[in-house]
């Protein structure tokens, strides 16, 4: 990999509630200005790692129980959650989040609070609009009344507002039509190249995360159980399979195939 | 009917409104960012009428250098209970907060009787007492000016959620607390701010009704008669609290001056009945379900 790591999840494990425990001793390394992605199924932990790098598990009354995160050197442990953003983490949270009976400009401006603090030159609203054009239009309006392609561009522009290092990025693919999906992922890439921002990248849709990501981890019960540069992983017979939904060399196969799912609970033990 | 008495009533019913009106946006205030129902506003606001006594009469202090004290000390009273009392009952159950802010209302009460005793007191003099007449219709000079200091700190908080940065904050906090912290928001300090300009609005407002109607260990009372204007206006809704207060105050006057002083609370909670009825949610208040 190149260049030192943003971000440094150190054998991490979250238990919520004090009960049930959802990452069994995770790893992961983001490097300096790459995009990351993070696969899984429903319930793999994905979401809760994101949670837990940006200290908000505690609103869900989660904790870490062992391990260390780091962020550019620093234990995030003794960090607030809004401490962190004004570091340079910024959680795009699922669901985006968006503060639906604010404007879309008011969004942006709640934003600004992550500059608090920070010798930076003034929030730069334009330069979400210049990504965004569509939101410039509706700046004025609520928020709420976005399309949800359009609530996704106000999440995303929420974080450019922040000026961060590191983005988490959860799902943005949810429940977008495939067009809207390309459309977003396209300035995803646009904004790693050129505001030099890190990401790690959560996504249920294997194909559009491996498109703009240089290298994948994939979990399975709070666990990574593949690892590597995308050009493997598409390469890497279960992972086409499960998550690229592509057959083997045979084409289609059937469900009756037993041996199917005998591989994948392998990744499970 | 004459007129002029109506006319004179509808006025003193206003001014009564208008300080309604400014305890409950300090109640709204608190509910709006914290979801906390504080039901201590009224012991809060006896409290700030008990700080001025103690600055102006005690210490001897000019009246207009004790009301910004004891409208300090209501900001600092705020400051302590939220830090002390309310943030570590964060994420317990809305009702085990609002029974901590009932028991601090007890205490308050408790602690003003043991420091000035049970009976009513009379604030010292401090506001003009000329006359104020609008057109022929009389009014007294200190609901004139309760009136006013009340919508010019009403205006005040209106214009500074629309406009300014920190409304943004307060409202992104109302809305979504994770998403609020997960844009670098401060959730805990506007938490703690929400509850220090609360407290110092009931503590100002309590001036002004003790100015009026004097001071006593049972003025909390009051915050009831405010928590019927807040349910009524919708809790969540500063305009709410504003439309609530004069509607209320108006009704009270007129209850008491046509049905009688003892019509005053019958008429106000059934108005309230009514307007429960038609919407659960107050007049401007945001749909969703609170359960107490």
């Amino acid at each position: 990999m190149a260049g030192p790591a943003v971000l440094d999840v150190n054998n991490v494990e979250v238990v919520y509630n004090r009960t049930v425990q959802v990452l069994r001793g995770l790893s992961l390394q983001v490097p300096e200005g790459e995009i990351v992605a993070l696969l899984g199924s429903n319930g793999a932990g994905k979401s809760t790692l994101l949670k837990a790098v940006s200290n908000l598990l505690s609103l869900e009354d989660g904790d870490v129980t062992a391990g260390a995160i780091r962020f550019r050197g620093d234990d995030i442990a003794s960090l607030t959650p809004h401490g962190l953003v004004r570091r340079g983490l910024f959680h795009v949270m699922e669901g985006r989040r968006i503060f639906e009976d604010l404007s879309v400009e008011e969004n942006l401006t709640a934003a600004t609070f992550a500059l608090t603090g920070r010798k930076l030159p003034a929030a730069d609203f334009d330069l979400v609009y210049s990504y965004f054009p569509r939101l410039h239009e509706r700046r004025k309006g609520l928020a709420g009344y976005l399309s949800g392609g359009e609530q996704q561009m106000l999440a995303i522009g929420r974080a450019l507002i922040a000026r961060p290092s590191l983005i988490l990025l959860d799902e943005p693919s949810l429940g977008l039509a495939p067009k809207l999906v390309e459309e977003i992922f396209a300035i995803i890439a646009r904004i790693n190249a050129e505001q030099k921002v890190s990401m790690l990248l959560v996504e249920q849709n294997a194909a559009v995360a491996f498109a703009v990501a240089n290298y994948g981890y994939i979990l399975e019960m709070g666990k990574v159980v593949i690892d590597g540069p995308v050009e493997k992983l598409m390469r890497d017979q279960d992972v086409r399979e499960f998550y690229l939904g592509l057959g083997g060399a045979g084409g289609e196969r059937s469900y009756r195939d037993i041996k199917h799912y005998k591989r994948r609970k392998r990744w499970l033990s | 009917m004459d007129t002029l008495f109506l006319a004179e009533v509808t006025l003193a019913g206003l001014g009564a409104g208008a300080l309604y009106a400014l305890t409950g946006v300090a109640f709204v205030l608190i509910y709006k960012a914290t979801r906390v129902v504080n039901l201590a506003i009224g012991e809060i606001l006896m409290l700030g009428g008990y700080a001025f006594l103690g600055f102006a009469a005690g210490l001897g202090l000019s009246p207009w250098l004790a009301l910004p004290l004891a409208i300090a000390a209501g900001g600092a009273l705020g400051w302590l209970v939220e830090r002390a009392l309310i943030r570590p009952m964060l994420g317990e159950s809305p009702i085990s907060v609002f029974m901590v802010t009932i028991g601090l209302g007890s205490i308050l009460a408790g602690v003003v009787q043991l420091g000035w005793g049970a009976d009513p007191l009379r604030l010292p003099e401090f506001m003009p007492s000329t006359p104020v007449f609008i057109g022929e219709a009389y009014l007294a000079p200190k609901v004139a000016i309760g009136f006013v200091a009340a919508a010019v700190v009403i205006g005040l908080f209106l214009a500074l959620f629309r406009f300014s940065r920190g409304g943004v904050a307060l409202k992104a906090t109302a809305a979504d607390q994770g998403a609020a912290y997960s844009v670098g928001i401060d959730v805990p300090r506007v938490f703690s701010v929400a509850w220090i300009l609360a407290c110092a609005t009931a503590a100002g407002a309590g001036v002004l009704i003790g100015a009026i109607g004097g001071i006593s260990p049972t003025m909390g009372v009051f915050g009831l008669s405010v928590l019927v204007v807040v349910i009524i206006g919708g809790l969540d809704s500063i305009a709410g609290a504003l439309v609530g207060g004069l509607l209320i105050g108006l009704v009270e006057a007129l209850a008491g001056a046509f049905l009688g002083g003892e019509f005053k609370l019958v008429v106000t909670f059934a108005l309230l009945l009514v307007l429960l009825m038609v919407r659960p949610y107050g007049l401007f208040g945001t749909h969703e379900i609170e359960r107490l």
